[in-house]
């Protein structure tokens, strides 16, 4: 019997992807430390290590 | 709280009164529609890591410094700034163009003529229609000085002199004129490019 190859559609394989779990964990971490205060109108950020 | 079930503006919300734990869940909702739309766009899974990064770095300055203007449209607005950084990624590697060595050296593959080939030039004469529409939403003075600066292509003086208005006014028409005109394309979500 003749063996059946599919292969899936680029859709799905687009679907399938996502990023890297170290970029997630590298945005959670900036999100942590990025503070931004206020003062007088002003706003300034500053990444907390 | 229940973050399961929460909705993207509850979770905006959430995350704005100091719960990192709602960015998690926000992105943990939508990375792979933003990722593949970044992929989709850009076929390289490292230029698309970067710009999933880079937008989510703006969502969070943006989100923490107070800018974001919840209207229920947290996904539209993220896929906006992919969109934008897909498109700055593209224009960066115009003035750059990246030489790939697949082996048989090709040197048209890094040289062109410059020219603009019939779709880019169709898209360019598309935007300056696009465009002439748009400066007519503009105030009357500022429609004045922009029109004399870019399509008569007169010096701030000679507009000056014939406005009747110092140089420094025209100068701030024209500055007006621009910041008006961004807020219209903005306005109407346009997209001006080629």
């Amino acid at each position: 019997m003749e063996n059946l190859y599919t292969k899936s559609s680029k859709e799905e394989q687009l679907k399938s992807l996502s990023p890297n779990k170290e970029t997630i964990q590298f945005l959670l971490n900036y999100s942590k430390a990025l503070q931004i205060f206020e003062y007088k109108e002003m706003k300034f950020d500053t990444i907390l290590n | 709280m229940d973050n399961t079930q929460a909705t993207d503006a509850l979770l905006v919300r959430t995350y704005l009164q100091g719960d990192e734990n709602a960015l998690s869940q926000l992105i943990t909702r939508h990375q792979h529609r933003i990722y593949s739309f970044i992929y989709s766009k850009v076929f390289d899974k490292d230029v698309a890591e970067d710009v999933f990064q880079d937008t989510f770095i703006k969502v969070i300055n943006t989100l923490k410094r107070g800018k974001y203007n919840e209207e229920g449209k947290f996904l539209p607005w993220v896929m906006r700034i992919a969109h934008n950084l897909v498109i700055d990624h593209f224009r960066k590697n115009k003035r750059m163009p990246k030489f790939e060595n697949h082996g048989d050296f090709n040197i048209f593959s890094v040289l062109s003529d410059g020219d603009l080939n019939v779709e880019t030039q169709l898209i360019k004469d598309q935007i300056e229609v696009d465009v002439q529409e748009l400066i007519k939403e503009l105030p009357e003075d500022q429609l004045e000085v922009l029109t004399m600066r870019i399509y008569k292509d007169m010096s701030f003086k000679e507009i000056s002199e014939r406005t009747g208005v110092s140089i420094n006014t025209a100068l701030g028409r024209m500055r007006y004129a621009l910041i008006n005109l961004r807020k219209i394309i903005e306005k109407h979500n346009l997209i001006l490019t080629n």
